[in-house]
């Protein structure tokens, strides 16, 4: 874990995933295997044995009709900032360094050429974000060809995640160095499912900075984030004006109600202070 | 019938009868070695293993024998350190145990990582905040000086004591044994509790985090101190065995009578220990991140609350009070039963700190991951068992480990 260098203005990016728009399409899945050049099987009915950075879950309030309700949660790599900043559950952990906390982005880098496949870092994940390559990728022969040349393939033996399509910030990067520009705006970086999304549910930019829609919509009081209890600060937040989706986000004990209609950022405040 | 091979003064099987025992263990070791070469040329997907599971059962069987193998560092510290002479006795059988325990461990692990032959990355690019890391390096460096404690016993072979070279190496190496036991102890202390921390840091586990002191959960200290604990008792069961098999007493009973009451008191100071523990998690820690302690025993087929009551009670509090009686040590049925429990406790104990902690579902919309092993998992782990029993036999044919056997067999 690097410590942030002075000169570096921090940037934390993540995602806002509003539930109530999500209509469980799967498009964000389908953008994010072209871009990423994630392999597949024949058979993929075992989706602990899948390769998916983003997985969508179908979960319902468990009523009889006409009271059923459902909902579809995408859930990408949660980018975890951990209990302090850097202090994520994987990177922590990772024996050798393979995944890093990238301090200028908040993003949880995974350097396949180093993992050596111990696998430490998904015992320590409570998302399941990270996948292993139990086998060797291969693509139908055509297939080849559309292979994203910005993203290195993974070979067996190696774990690999949700990377917020970083490969589209370092473009976005060197774009603005060319253009002399040491910020960026907010659609010069966005990622695969964000941009496929078809209702627009999947929001993404730098989560503090106003002029980015994130800023203002983690802050909505029907905001909240997976697992929170954890304490590992999660970058992705997800919306509904659902009560009982709330409660699928996180476990409760008996007589405990989620805070509904205050927001994380609310609720991270009351954690502080009742600590 | 004696060949010059053989330790002058012992009376060992005809070669014969030797070779058929060794090519059934061999059988048995040559199915683990197919099972681990097809890991190792198609991958782990010849496993059971998931996205849920990257942790399984070789892990488990790391833990397991390591802490098995805690009989050799105790031992050498009580022997060397300490300054104990009944422990002398016993301590070669105790170093060839853990020899074969750690290299054991090593070999399954170098089956369990998906690119073995990057597996020096985590000494070239090591990340000093990982509890894997402080494992690798004490575990890859205990495993020298395993090694180092080892020859001088190999040296003792009356074929190569004949070469002085051999011969005065022996010598000196038993001079500075006390050197390398000492840092063998030391390293041990570290590694034992590093693999607890391997768990006990997962803040992202509710089942298995827990607070500790400084970098350091408590399971760190409670997987040292069980090691210590069951450890010699494992030493025990093996001498025991090896007793029954070869039909001749190899160390005295009061050997026997002084290890098994150290564990004895060990085991139960451990268990007070642990029971406070396992209170503190499910009432403070365990419900500050929203799961009451009967979530993480109920709704699935296996881990019911009767694994709990196993691990402490039967593997825990009934070896512990067997073996700190009197009686208990010296009826040798009681002895032995209570060795059983006490390993069977802490094999447990690595198994939930490993799978149950795999198998806990997080989000509330999500089923307990259950798992069961491949054949080619279940055969790489018992690979190690094979190569255990094979090294003891030759060990125990051609080197005079129980510096006792004379004394005890003088009719050979």
């Amino acid at each position: 874990m690097q410590k942030t260098p002075e000169h570096i203005k921090a940037k934390r990016y993540g995602m806002v995933i509003d539930l109530d728009k999500c209509i469980g399409c799967g498009d964000c899945m389908v953008a994010c295997y072209a871009e990423n050049n994630i392999p597949f099987k024949e058979d993929e009915s075992d989706k602990m044995l899948s390769t998916n950075w983003i997985q969508v879950y179908k979960i319902t309030n468990g009523k009889p009709f006409p009271e059923t309700d459902i909902c579809y949660i995408p859930k990408p790599c949660m980018q975890c900032a951990g209990r302090h900043e850097g202090h994520s559950p994987c990177v922590s952990v990772c024996p050798a360094t393979a995944t890093d906390y990238d301090w200028p982005t908040g993003i949880v880098s995974q350097i396949y050429t180093r993992c050596f496949g111990c696998r430490y870092c998904m015992a320590a994940c409570p998302y399941h974000a990270r996948k292993f390559n139990w086998w060797d990728p291969v693509w139908p022969a055509d297939m080849k060809k559309y292979l994203n040349p910005h993203v290195s393939p993974r070979m067996r033996g190696v774990v690999e995640k949700c990377t917020f399509c970083y490969h589209r910030y370092q473009q976005a990067r060197d774009k603005a160095y060319l253009e002399d520009r040491d910020e960026l705006h907010e659609n010069e970086y966005q990622t695969a499912c964000a941009v496929a999304c078809p209702t627009g549910a999947i929001v993404f930019g730098e989560l503090d900075n106003p002029d980015h829609a994130v800023h203002e919509l983690k802050q909505s009081k029907y905001a909240f984030r997976l697992l929170e209890k954890l304490n590992t600060n999660p970058k992705v937040y997800y919306l509904s004006t659902r009560k009982w989706v709330h409660r699928a986000g996180d476990n409760y004990l008996d007589g405990e109600e989620p805070d509904f209609g205050k927001g994380p950022d609310k609720k991270a405040q009351q954690h502080k202070e009742s600590h | 019938m004696t060949t010059p091979a053989i330790p002058e003064g012992v009376k060992r099987c005809p070669t014969r009868q030797f070779a058929l025992w060794l090519a059934v263990v061999g059988a048995v070791l040559l199915w683990g070695v197919y099972a681990m070469y097809l890991c190792w040329y198609k991958g782990l997907n010849q496993t059971n293993m998931n996205d849920a599971y990257g942790f399984a059962l070789w892990i488990w069987a790391d833990l397991a024998v390591i802490a098995l193998g805690g009989g050799a560092f105790f031992s050498g510290f009580l022997a060397y350190i300490i300054g104990n002479k009944e422990v002398k006795h016993i301590i070669n059988y105790a170093v060839i145990i853990g020899f074969i325990c750690y290299s054991s461990a090593l070999l399954i692990l170098a089956i369990d990582i998906g690119q073995p032959l990057r597996g020096w990355f985590i000494f070239w690019h090591a990340n000093v905040h990982s509890m894997l890391t402080e494992v690798a390096f004490c575990l890859s460096v205990y495993f020298a000086v395993l090694t180092i404690e080892f020859l001088p016993l190999i040296f003792e072979n009356p074929k190569l004591d004949r070469i002085p070279f051999v011969h005065h190496m022996a010598h000196n190496l038993h001079e500075v044994m006390a050197v390398f036991a000492a840092t063998g102890v030391f390293l041990s202390f570290f590694h034992q509790g590093s693999l607890g921390g391997v768990s006990g840091v997962l803040y992202g586990r509710p089942f298995s985090y827990r607070d500790g002191l400084f970098i350091w959960p408590w399971t760190f200290f409670l997987f040292t101190w069980s090691a210590a604990a069951v450890g010699p008792l494992f030493t025990i069961s093996v001498t025991r065995l090896t007793e029954a098999i070869t039909r001749k007493k190899l160390v005295k009973n009061s050997v026997y009578q002084m290890l098994a009451k150290i564990s004895g008191w060990m085991l139960l100071t451990y268990i007070i220990a642990k029971i406070i523990d396992t209170w503190y998690w499910a009432t403070e820690i365990a419900p500050s991140m929203g799961f009451a302690f009967m979530d993480f025993y109920s709704n699935n087929p296996l881990y019911g609350i009767w694994i709990l009551v196993a691990e402490i009670i039967l593997g825990g509090v009934v070896p512990a009070l067997i073996l700190i009686t009197r009686k208990g040590r010296e009826n040798g049925y009681l002895l032995f039963t209570a060795a059983i429990l006490a390993m069977i406790g802490i094999c447990l104990n690595r198994w939930v700190m490993v799978l149950q902690v795999m198998a806990v579902p997080l989000l509330p919309f999500q089923e307990w991951f259950m798992y069961s092993p491949s054949w080619q998992e279940v055969a790489t782990t018992i690979l190690p068992v094979a190569y255990g029993i094979i090294l003891i036999s030759l060990a125990h044919r051609y080197l005079l480990v129980f510096p006792q056997e004379k004394e005890l067999n003088p009719g050979n």
